[in-house]
């Protein structure tokens, strides 16, 4: 069994500093995000002028159809649909 | 893990499988310092790299939740995934650059004490919240007593005796809960 003294302590608790939120926050995030995936995915196997516009221009149209798009996103998207 | 009081990485995975939103959002919550202290600290990596394998270990975790055997192995797999990623992006910044860069020396022993930390990390949260706060803004955000005092409304005179008391208390917490290890591994 470990005994730590105060000192010991201390020096574990400053070990481990928070990362920024922002960081915490976009991976709290991820189910989110990958729900949207989902919908986006599903969309485009139906309705082909939606896949038509996401090959044309991927950003625009994922704009265009009201999602809030990103790097990660798009890439998703792309390699999701084999674009 | 400490089990007694805070639900068990076993428990928060099985809640994440099962779809629960809240569920992930708390094991980000709970393992965010730890993948972000491989990052930076066992493999010194700047921010900004630091940040995109913080992000990548997160997306992977999440898509690859069904296939852990093992539940209460999330600890250990987070760290191989984080320092996997961490290899590669050292690795590809080398390329970039035509070096060649071995795994840092003492990235192991740095992984140790990250584990130790985390221990000590979870006893924090069985602490009453008075004490989980002053510790966790004291030692781990490295907040001035002023600030401190603002943020808890309390006198900046009191606090390193409250530090000192909360500090006691999770020596006690640490110490009943290694005892009851023993316990449970001797069968008593």
């Amino acid at each position: 069994m470990r005994y730590y003294d105060e000192e010991t302590l201390s020096e574990l608790l400053r070990t481990l500093p928070a990362p920024p939120q922002a960081w915490v926050e976009a991976a709290q995030e991820i189910p989110l995000a990958r729900r949207g995936l989902d919908d986006i995915v599903e969309r485009a196997r139906e309705d082909q002028a939606f896949r038509t516009a996401l090959i044309a221009d991927l950003e625009t149209a994922l704009e265009g159809a009201g999602y809030e798009t990103s790097p990660a996103l798009a890439e998703a998207v792309r390699a999701r649909l084999s674009l | 893990m400490l089990a007694h009081v805070v639900e068990s990485d076993a428990q928060l995975v099985s809640r994440c499988r099962a779809g629960d939103e809240d569920a992930w959002r708390e094991l980000v919550e709970r393992f965010s310092r730890y993948v972000y202290a491989i990052a930076v600290q066992a493999y010194r990596m700047p921010e900004s790299d630091a940040e995109d394998v913080f992000q990548e270990v997160f997306a992977r975790a999440y898509v690859n939740l069904p296939k852990l055997r093992n539940d209460s192995a999330i600890r250990p797999w987070l760290a191989q995934m984080t320092r996997r990623l961490c290899l590669d992006t050292i690795r590809a910044g080398a390329r970039e650059q035509a070096e060649e860069l071995p795994e840092p020396v003492g990235a192991d022993d740095a992984i140790a004490n990250l584990d130790e930390a985390l221990y000590v990390h979870d006893a924090l949260a069985t602490l009453p919240d008075n004490c989980r706060e002053i510790l966790d803004r004291f030692f781990a955000r490295d907040e001035s007593y002023r600030n401190i005092g603002d943020a808890l409304d309390i006198p900046p005179g009191t606090i390193a005796s409250r530090i000192s008391r909360c500090l006691v208390k999770l020596k006690t917490e640490l110490e009943d809960e290694g005892r009851k290890s023993v316990s449970a591994e001797s069968g008593g």
